[in-house]
């Protein structure tokens, strides 16, 4: 959108002349909803500028009248590739504010879970973000072992996509018996998949063309718009909460945090190509050390009582009466939990004045933040470039929305 | 009290009485400081050595009904070097206007959108405070208390 100055004068046929376009909000590229306005002098992206909201559904707003129970099964819609995550950052969140410790092998389960979300995450970001840059081939491999990860979340949750498993103080249920074997035989072929992606990928040239020095962003620029989660790692700064502010017992586990160096999208592509294979030691250990006992808090305000207890006694059902139908007050008081998720730091900030209900939930989430760094990581590239940029940051914009 | 963490001591030393609470909750430190010093105090935690906030993890806001103030404006910090976390909060009447954190962190940009598209508050100095979640024609901040939900 360049000024006239002089109207008098003929026009200078080989004057510079930019095109607007918009790029979504329903383009395939982009991930969901997300609109790009986007000034192109040719092929060169002059300008870009995020517009966000397309999916927002106030959630923050319904929290506000749910008690917190019942808003378990909205932040499955968070970031919906990796459900499991937004839930288990959300009851940490209140079982923080109650004050409320759940059973070493509820902990153990959701680091399971979590894990569970992260590679399957990883999966769908790296077979669409090769599928956007051309590469086809990656995405049906992809989604075989995605596959596979969906058929445990379906054995673990009863469900595929809206999981709603952890409950405030425990889980809804323990996992069933016939996982851990079908999930070790998946862990030990896995690495060996992985291997096959990177094959595909890694030393390509036309990958390396097309991702190398491609969308960099300095470690001190993307600390200046509060970038985490690989796109952070991968400019070189080491933070990850699992490590740096541990929650649901990874203190336990040994995993190495991978970094990158230059932070284009070829160091976010290997970042998160390594935190599988971490990921994947990590489910090795838990599986290893998975303690026995009972999955939920003995906390019966709170809690949910067990199915067969609700039928046969008189107390769970009133228990069961009352949590489902008015749930449990919090103490006065403000918390912030957050959670290493598959894209970044996943924030719940709650403030309670009291009620069954929060009377503010914020919700931070990582995707929200990245988008806000787009503009100047594409500004002087070329359009096919943007591509890339908008796959290596993995957005997903039921988060970035809410 | 010697057993006041750092940050409480340097911001109390230096700001005096604009640092009018600290709450001590679960684990996590709150100063509640006042709104006209929110800029120099996030600009001193973050450019301090010792202190070195560099993370703005979030800016968010709360309506209030029925209080001596109308707002409280969030902040949450981290100091990746110390692996530290704080949080601001700081409380405005009815006009609801506060200094913008934009040039302390470049992050808050999106971040002070929300709270003004969604609660209202207005941030002074702002680059471009527009709407972000809601149409720009959308009429009210739907996170306020007093927004009609049926209509």
């Amino acid at each position: 959108m360049h000024e006239i100055e002089d109207n008098t004068a003929a026009p200078d046929p080989l004057a510079p002349e930019t095109v607007t376009i918009n790029m979504g909000p329903s383009h395939p590229s982009t991930h969901g909803v997300l609109r790009l306005v986007v000034e192109l002098d040719g092929e060169v992206v002059k300008r870009v500028i995020p517009h966000v909201g397309y999916l927002h559904r106030g959630m923050e707003k319904i929290a506000e009248s749910m008690t917190y129970h019942k808003f378990i099964p909205y932040t499955d819609r968070l970031d919906y590739l990796a459900p499991l995550s937004n839930n288990v950052a959300f009851v940490l969140a209140v079982e923080k504010l109650i004050s409320l410790d759940v059973p070493p092998r509820c902990r153990a389960i959701r680091v399971m879970c979590c894990e569970i979300a992260r590679i399957s995450a990883h999966l769908l970001w790296l077979g669409t973000g090769a599928l956007d840059l051309g590469a086809a081939t990656v995405f049906f491999h992809t989604f075989r072992e995605r596959e596979t990860l969906y058929n445990f979340i379906e054995m673990i949750t009863g469900t595929r996509l809206t999981t709603s498993y952890p409950r405030v103080g425990g889980l809804a249920r323990d996992i069933p018996k016939e996982l851990i074997p079908q999930l070790k035989e998946f862990l030990k072929t896995f690495p060996g998949v992985i291997k096959e992606y990177e094959e595909l990928l890694t030393r390509n040239n036309i990958w390396l063309k097309r991702t190398e020095n491609v969308g960099t962003i300095s470690a001190k620029d993307a600390i200046a718009w509060g970038l985490t989660g690989p796109n952070l790692r991968a400019s070189g700064v080491e933070y990850d909460l699992r490590k740096a502010f541990p929650y649901s017992g990874y203190e336990q586990y040994s995993f190495e945090v991978p970094v990158g160096s230059t932070g284009d999208c070829y160091d976010r592509y290997l970042v998160r190509i390594e935190e599988m294979r971490q990921s994947v030691k990590i489910l090795e250990q838990v599986i290893a050390t998975l303690p026995s006992g009972p999955v939920n808090a003995d906390d019966p305000k709170v809690v949910l009582p067990s199915k067969k207890k609700v039928l046969t006694s008189m107390e769970e059902l009133i228990h069961q009466f009352i949590i489902v139908t008015e749930g449990f007050p919090a103490p006065h008081g403000e918390v912030y939990q957050a959670i290493e998720a598959p894209k970044g730091e996943l924030g719940f900030y709650l403030k309670s004045e009291g009620d069954k209900s929060p009377y503010r939930l914020k919700i931070r989430s990582p995707s929200f933040v990245s988008l806000q760094a787009i503009p100047q990581m594409a500004e002087g590239m070329m359009v096919s470039d943007l591509i890339a940029i908008v796959a290596s940051l993995d957005p997903v914009m039921g988060e970035v929305d809410r | 009290m010697g057993s006041e963490p750092r940050e409480v001591e340097k911001v109390r030393e230096r700001f005096g009485a604009a640092l009018r609470e600290v709450v001590y909750f679960r684990g996590e430190d709150t100063l509640v400081v006042a709104p006209e010093s929110v800029l120099e105090i996030c600009r001193f935690l973050k450019d301090d050595p010792e202190m070195s906030f560099d993370l703005l993890v979030d800016v968010t806001g709360i309506h209030y009904l029925e209080r001596e103030y109308s707002y409280e404006v969030v902040y949450h910090l981290l100091s990746l070097a110390r692996r530290r976390r704080l949080r601001l909060r700081t409380r405005l009447g009815e006009a609801g206007e506060i200094d913008s954190v934009t040039s302390v962190w470049r992050g808050a940009d999106w971040h002070e959108r929300e709270a003004f598209d969604l609660v209202g508050i207005r941030f002074k100095g702002h680059p471009d405070l527009r709407r972000i979640l809601m149409p720009e024609d959308f009429e009210g901040h739907p996170l306020r208390k007093d927004f009609a939900l049926e209509q």
